[in-house]
């Protein structure tokens, strides 16, 4: 009896990524309870977080990918509606204008957008019948352009490139020429030093800033000297579960939420970190398994999409943690604090089950 | 067929596909093969560094804020400096029932009601996790008693931080400014122009006046301090820090004996007079009247204060020589005569015989002098100095108005001056095209007649009208007015002088100079309306009197018979240049509703003259307020 009850909840739970994805949260877990100098109550309300985004995981994996494509115009188009409605009505909160409220519920849109863009612009490509043109490319252009844009314009730049990402892997893995993108990288690293020339000495020294946060330790590069100290003190072994000082006293911000990566850094060390990394490596090559292997365009494309976006947080967030990138601000997958970001995430992880789940049924 | 086709290229997509997917899992690795060679880099090669970084482990970055810049006036008199004191800080985010908490501490070391009220008022400016001052200025034993007891106050801190402090107090308090706490304005504004990592640490920023204008200047470069701190978070050793620049000290052209010596002479009268070196355009006073003790707003003014200073009818909030604007009255007369004679009207030996009045051809409408009997014969000179209006009424109308106001807008009238101050108010040059983009309306030309003698829709502020002055004194060569002539740093002690900069020239022959000039000076000698201003002064002053109109009621102004009729006076204007053929100062007054400029704005100007030109003090006064509008001196301008 609780067998077949077991077998048909986890019907179209991917065994493989549902493991790789519970050792990821529990990692999470251990570093949140730390990170938030030892106070339960906020492991707690991200253990409430990790079961809804779980449910929402489970049941988007019990929709078989037919459905999903029919629903990704409507999605679509609902979530630019919000957007639009949000650049008009938002609620301004911290100088930035994100969220919509809509009688009772307060939302987010560019969280929808975030599945709804790859989603789309997936659709748009299973529709063509021949192998895509840059005519259709550039198209789906326009589709990503406009709420990127909206997004970017609220301000919130870390979503909007996130989503900007997701839009580009669609569009690389649907067969934009190469022409295009190594013309499109040298028309970058040749106007780069012209619109340098460009700048005001002001926004010059922004930049310099953002990619040397040394010379500016009390604005922009407090947080990335703080991370890099707390990372590079853990050293081989790290300095043990909360045991990390950088973290337990008031030096790294964000420590929680897109910090956390610095504090599991200082306690866990390198081997720690990448332990943690191969993780992220198994999850991905999953997930492209998953996308290799799908039965249709639209499949193939989504699948790959979120695989690579999933990755794209993963590298920007440690990246930036690590003093390479600049700060932006972008969770790290599975371990940061938040329950949004954890629930679009997870439902992404059950269209890729999904899409695994569903195949065997529709080809035998 | 369709079928095998569809097939061929189901395989042949999937195929690109997975080259493509290839590709990407390729890139994919090499991001996280870098990634991982980052951490090897931080957490191997540069284990040492980070692990002395991190001994012990308690490494803070704390702003070091610097030393805000000296105001200083011209001979080296301190207008604004700093100082320490302990402040009683509270971080509301880290303490549970503040109330309860102040109450406690109240026990220790006094808390006023005022000090709540303006701990009330910051606190719901500022966010929860920045630490608020309950109390400012606290004395030793005060500082002990609570440093003994803080065990019981999480929370709660003594700091001790520089504070502003303006010793003059009401002395010039217009043009130093002040500051005040940053607000989210502030913070905007910081954001905007890239200088708020500068501002880390800092509590202040110059909200008016010099203070604010000059701020960048002001401020200084904010050092840091890499800090270890023990497990509570207090600073136990400094381990290396940036030091911060001072910022640096501005020297004023102002020299504040002059304006003292002004502000005094004006007593009781509210009103503005800038007194300005027309060689160079070195403002030497810049007085508003009344005026307010800056110290009241640096750390946030209580609610009673600026009641009391924003709602009084005297406006002493206003900085009048900028912001006043009123209507230039006869003192516009000596730049519309130029006007006149620039334009070869009016040469001598041209004269008219003034019958007491003006009309329009074709007009029955009588355009009254001030004189209801006329001047009887009067050429350009002598219109000046008796201020004849029936002879401007004229010259006006066959002038024109473009004609007119382009000429006037030379000497800056209707344009800012460009002083360093921010707020400048450019007052209005009246012209067709203005009327009819601000009223729809026509220019009627009755209304050309009127703008003759500075009457109508002309306004000018003080500044203005002493630039003007100044740029007459000075041969048609306007130079740009400017409170600071060198900003010296501190550390270094290198001071940088603020070059005179000429805004604009004007042709005048020396013909038209000489006329307007021996008529200017004429007017302070007998048979003129400022003979007072002239009596005993050993210096040949070049002066023109006028009187504004003072129209409506203000708003918010309670109806109390007394205080309307006071308020309903005219507003008495002056304005002069001395020595008459090498001038060295040009000074422009208002009296608000002073009745008459030779009366009681002209003896103020002349205070400022025998000072800066002589070094003469004034005699002691012997009532608070100059008299009243006397009877003797000749009844208009």
């Amino acid at each position: 009896m609780i067998n077949t009850i077991f077998r048909y909840l986890t019907r179209h739970i991917d065994g493989f990524l549902m493991g790789c994805l519970i050792v990821a949260a529990l990692t999470g877990f251990t570093v949140l309870y730390s990170a938030a100098g030892e106070e339960p109550h906020r492991v707690m309300s991200q253990g409430i977080n990790l079961m809804v985004a779980l449910s929402v995981m489970w049941v988007v994996s019990n929709i078989p990918p037919q459905h999903l494509e029919r629903a990704a115009l409507p999605l679509f188009l609902l979530g630019l509606l919000l957007l639009v409605g949000v650049a008009l009505f938002g609620e301004i909160s911290k100088g930035a204008r994100r969220w919509l409220h809509l009688g009772v519920v307060r939302i987010q849109p560019s969280e929808i957008m975030k599945i709804a863009v790859p989603m789309m612009l997936a659709w748009y490509f299973s529709k063509r019948e021949e192998t895509p043109k840059l005519f259709d490319h550039a198209i789906a252009a326009v589709f990503l352009g406009i709420p990127v844009i909206l997004i970017m314009k609220q301000p919130d730049l870390g979503t909007s490139l996130m989503i900007a990402a997701s839009g580009f892997y669609v569009l690389f893995l649907a067969g934009l020429s190469w022409k295009l993108l190594v013309g499109a990288g040298v028309l970058i690293a040749a106007g780069g030093p012209i619109f340098w020339t460009m700048l005001h000495d002001y926004q010059r020294r922004r930049i310099e800033i953002l990619f040397d946060p040394y010379q500016d330790p009390l604005g922009a590069g407090y947080h990335t000297i703080q991370s890099s100290i707390a990372l590079g003190s853990g050293g081989i072994g790290g300095k043990g579960w909360l045991k990390g000082t950088q973290s337990q006293l008031d030096f790294l911000p964000e420590r929680t939420t897109d910090f956390i990566f610095a504090v599991y850094g200082e306690e866990f060390g390198l081997v720690g970190n990448l332990l943690l990394l191969f993780l992220f490596t198994l999850i991905i090559a999953r997930g492209m398994w998953i996308a290799a292997h799908a039965q249709n365009t639209f499949s193939r494309l989504l699948a790959g999409s979120i695989t690579l976006t999933f990755f794209t947080y993963v590298f920007v967030n440690i990246g930036m943690v690590s003093g390479i990138l600049p700060v932006v601000g972008v969770p790290l997958p599975l371990i940061s604090y938040g329950g949004t970001s954890l629930v679009t995430l997870l439902l992404g992880f059950g269209i890729l089950m999904s899409i695994q789940t569903h195949k065997k049924l529709v080809t035998t | 067929m369709r079928t095998r086709s569809e097939l061929k290229n189901y395989q042949h997509e999937q195929h690109y596909f997975r080259i493509r997917l290839a590709v990407a899992a390729v890139f994919v690795l090499a991001c996280f093969s870098v990634l991982g060679m980052r951490l090897f880099y931080l957490q191997v090669v540069k284990y040492d560094h980070f692990q002395t970084m991190a001994e012990n482990n308690r490494i803070s970055v704390v702003p070091i804020v610097p030393n805000r810049g000296l105001i200083l006036d011209r001979n080296g008199v301190v207008l604004a400096h700093n100082f320490f004191a302990y402040t009683l800080e509270l971080t509301p985010a880290k303490i549970d029932d503040v109330e309860a908490t102040i109450d406690e501490i109240a026990k220790l070391v006094e808390v006023s009601s005022l000090d709540r009220k303006r701990f009330k008022k910051l606190r719901a400016q500022s966010h929860s996790f920045e630490s608020v001052p309950l109390r400012t200025h606290l004395n030793e034993v005060e500082a002990a008693r609570f440093a003994v007891n803080r065990y019981r106050f999480p929370g709660v801190e003594i700091r001790s931080r520089l504070f502003r402090h303006y010793p003059e107090k009401k002395l010039g308090s217009h043009f130093i400014g002040y500051i005040g706490r940053i607000n989210d304005k502030d913070l905007k504004a910081l954001e905007e122009s890239g200088d708020l990592s500068n501002y880390k640490g800092s509590d202040h920023i110059g909200k008016s006046g010099v203070e604010q204008f000059y701020e960048r200047s002001l401020h200084g470069v904010t050092g840091s301090q890499q800090v270890e701190i023990d497990a509570d978070g207090h600073a136990v050793r400094v381990l290396s820090s940036t030091a911060p620049v001072a910022g640096n000290n501005l020297v004023l052209t102002i020299d504040s004996k002059l304006q003292r010596i002004a502000e005094e002479a004006f007593g009781d009268w509210r009103g503005a007079l800038v007194a300005i070196n027309p060689t160079n355009g070195e403002v030497l006073a810049y007085i508003s009247q009344p005026t307010f003790d800056p110290n009241l707003f640096v750390d946030g003014i209580d609610t009673e204060n600026w009641k009391a200073l924003n709602e009084s009818l005297d406006r002493p909030l206003i900085n009048r020589p900028m912001r006043g604007i009123y209507p230039p009255g006869s003192t516009l007369k000596p730049f519309v005569a130029l006007a006149g004679l620039d334009a070869g009207k009016r040469e001598p030996p041209f004269s008219i015989s003034d019958p007491g009045y003006f009309t329009l051809p074709g007009s029955s409408h009588r355009y009254r002098d001030w004189k209801p009997s006329g001047h009887g014969r009067v050429d350009m000179r002598r219109a000046i100095t008796v201020s004849c209006d029936t002879f401007f009424y004229g010259l006006a109308v066959e002038l024109g108005i473009e004609k007119m106001a382009s000429y006037l807008r030379h000497f800056g009238f209707g344009e800012k001056t460009g002083i360093d101050m921010n707020g400048e108010m450019s007052g209005l040059l009246p012209t067709p095209e203005w009327k009819k983009r601000r009223w729809k309306q026509p220019w009627y030309p009755g209304e050309t007649v009127i703008v003759g003698i500075g009457q109508g829709y002309t306004l000018v502020t003080p500044l203005q009208l002493a630039q003007a002055t100044a740029m007459f004194a000075n041969n048609g060569v306007a130079m740009r007015p400017h409170l600071v002539s060198a900003i010296q740093e501190t550390d270094s002690g290198r001071s940088k002088p603020v070059t005179p900069v000429v805004v604009d020239k004007v042709t005048i022959t020396p013909e038209h100079m000489e006329i307007v000039k021996l008529a200017m000076r004429d007017v302070t000698l007998p048979g003129g309306t400022a003979v007072s201003v002239g009596a005993g002064a050993p210096y040949a002053v070049a002066a023109k009197t006028g009187t504004a109109q003072v129209i409506g009621i203000k708003q918010g102004e309670k109806y109390d018979e007394s205080k309307i009729n006071e308020r309903h006076r005219d507003h008495a204007l002056f304005i002069a240049f001395a020595p008459m053929d090498a001038p060295k100062i040009a000074v422009a007054v208002i009296v608000e509703n002073g009745s008459h400029g030779g009366s009681t704005a002209g003896p103020i100007a002349r205070k400022v003259m025998d000072y800066y030109l002589l070094g003469k003090m004034p005699d002691p006064p012997k009532e608070p307020k100059p008299a009243k509008p006397p009877v003797q001196e000749p009844a208009h301008d």
